[in-house]
């Protein structure tokens, strides 16, 4: 290791700093203003701290909306279609990072081609399929869009998870009379658990975060999901940003503790499976 | 687990009997099987709308009539061309990718390089300055259309009280700063992936190669030019395409923002679009754009492995 000028030193002081402000700082003043009283928020001069810290614009959400409701039905989608997913990637993926066989290299740029496609193409049909279906406006088709579009890139990311354990673990079970199934599920997931997490939670995270499918399959009152409904209520002439800033803070809570959780494992993972993927 | 079943039941021999030649064997089976429910669910859900769009494009699809749907060849297409809007979706949809694009890489090269180094707390450090990247666009986009406020906006505040504007902007409501804004909340956004992946691929740089660069008596700015820069670029270039195709397909910052307003003046090719779809219910012209949108990038990405001989680095 060399050693650092004082300039550099400072320089990375400095920016280091500077993008930690800069990347807190939204957050900062979201939060700031949920506790902020009704009055407040709408007074000059601006506070940066608020005069009186209170609850209100929390209990409001839940006055105004059914925001209980909707936290439930962007839990269920987030839950089913992300479990859902992390079976099928996991199949899929471990074939293709076991087996050498003929479409491989078409099935693996069929699933790379969906990530460079933007899916609006298709959200004409589809949601003429869904209508068909007679699925809208349930969380059914929200489960099974998120699976759908989730599918590829897990099963890229779970293909070099599976690349990174070597074959000779499973070959072992199975000459003790384990089938290849069970050699992996008994041998390679319990290893893969970390790995198996961290795409469990960034689909999970994404599938909670989805806006535009939801705002165009959705439209009833019970099956909304929380993007849906607060997006209903900025398409309002006036928005409440009391409660909607406390709406805002109540739904990146779960964001932001699974985010903590597996940081360290989700950035890990993902590097790894874009850059070799 | 009833996938068990038929793969440990199915005991053929590896060799198929001769009237049947399409018969797999347990191996191929099991392939089958495993990867069946990935490619279904794609190829029904994804591939199908997709191809279904395209061919939409070249009809009159229209929710108001859905009685007439019928070809219409390049009517959509000409139809998107030439509406008054088209240019300003276009330009915009340059500048949002461009410029969003540049700083991203911009700041998040800047992040990742500071961040090579240990340092005390650096996990915790990430934590924070990663997480707007597991955020939602559309929260991100609500939250700075209330900082962005005309108002009450705390940007404004801070450039009223650092003297840098004499008045309060109403930013989102005025053609001229709205891009301006979203763009900036992008950035935000975006900062932390090229950070990420910058820093995934500085890490995995050998410290011999700075060691033996420090022998030859090369400075820390040599020593970037000629170790580091080197090493990450085939990183930086893929990053950079899949970044270029998915900032100009991300519309939820915008929609939450401005929803393309004032006035279609923030206005990208994938809010267009879904402004088409949701409120103006013309599939037909919906789709038209979202195949010109494909194209584009079709071109573009064609032009850029081109230029950059990523095919030779084989890096995807």
């Amino acid at each position: 290791m060399q050693r650092d000028h004082i300039w550099w030193q400072t320089a990375r002081v400095v920016v280091l700093g500077g993008f930690l402000a800069f990347a807190i700082f939204p957050l900062y003043w979201i939060v700031i203003t949920s506790l902020k009283g009704q009055k407040e928020i709408f007074s000059l001069p601006i506070r940066y701290w608020p005069d009186e810290v209170t609850l209100l614009n929390y209990v409001e959400i839940f006055r105004i909306s059914h925001f209980q409701v909707y936290i439930w039905n962007s839990f269920l989608v987030s839950l089913f279609a992300s479990a859902l997913v992390v079976v099928i990637a996991m199949l899929g993926g471990y074939v293709l990072a076991r087996f050498s066989f003929r479409g491989k290299r078409e099935v693996m740029f069929g699933f790379l081609v969906t990530q460079m496609i933007p899916i609006f193409i298709g959200m004409a049909p589809l949601y003429v399929m869904m209508s068909k279906m007679h699925i809208l406006n349930s969380l059914f088709s929200l489960i099974l869009i998120y699976t759908v579009m989730l599918i590829p890139f897990c099963t890229i990311i779970m293909s070099g998870f599976f690349q990174r354990i070597p074959n000779a673990l499973e070959e072992a079970a199975m000459m003790d009379g384990c089938s290849r199934i069970s050699a992996l599920f008994r041998v390679i997931v319990p290893i893969m658990l970390p790995g198996i997490a961290a795409t469990f939670i960034f689909a999970f995270v994404q599938c909670w975060n989805e806006l535009i499918m939801a705002v165009l399959f959705i439209d009833e009152e019970s099956v909304k999901t929380i993007p849906v409904a607060m997006n209903a209520f900025i398409k309002k002439y006036d928005i409440e940003w009391g409660a909607m800033s406390a709406a805002t803070v109540l739904s990146v809570i779960p964001t932001m503790l699974l985010f903590a959780f597996c940081q360290k494992y989700l950035v890990e993972g993902l590097t790894q499976g874009a850059v070799k993927g | 687990m009833q996938t068990e079943k038929p793969i440990v039941v199915t005991k053929e021999p590896f060799v198929s009997p001769p009237k049947k030649p399409f018969r797999l064997s347990k191996e191929g089976a099991f392939i089958c099987l495993c990867l069946l429910p990935a490619v279904l669910f794609v190829g029904i859900f994804t591939y199908y709308p997709l191809l279904r769009g395209i061919i939409m494009s070249f009809q009159n699809y229209t929710l108001f009539n859905l009685l007439d749907v019928r070809f219409i060849g390049l009517d959509n297409f000409f139809a998107v061309l030439t509406s008054p809007e088209f240019p300003r979706v276009a330009l915009n949809s340059f500048y949002w990718v461009a410029v969003s694009l540049f700083f991203q890489l911009l700041f998040g090269f800047a992040l990742a390089l500071f961040m090579r180094r240990r340092f005390r707390g650096r996990g915790i450090y990430q934590a924070f300055v990663f997480f707007p990247w597991a955020m939602s666009g559309f929260l991100i986009g609500l939250i700075w259309r209330w900082m962005f406020n005309a108002q009450f906006g705390v940007i404004n505040d801070l450039l009223v009280k650092s003297g840098l504007i004499a008045a309060p902007i109403p930013f989102l409501a005025d053609g001229k700063w709205a891009l301006a804004a979203v763009i900036i909340a992008n950035i935000w956004y975006g900062v932390a992936f090229f950070a990420i992946m910058i820093l995934a691929a500085l890490q995995s740089i050998p410290e011999e190669l700075y060691e033996a660069a420090a022998m030859d008596g090369a400075g820390r700015i040599q020593q970037f030019w000629s170790v580091t820069l080197p090493y990450i670029l085939p990183t930086m270039l893929v990053t950079i395409l899949l970044r270029v195709i998915w900032i100009l397909n991300f519309p939820d910052i915008i929609y939450a923002m401005t929803n393309g307003g004032p006035a279609g003046s923030t206005h990208i090719f994938a809010t267009y679009m879904i402004d088409k779809v949701i409120f103006g219910q013309d599939y037909g012209q919906a789709s038209a754009v979202g195949v010109i949108i494909v194209l584009l990038l079709l071109v573009f990405t064609v032009f850029y492995v081109k230029a950059t001989r990523m095919e030779k680095g084989g890096d995807f």
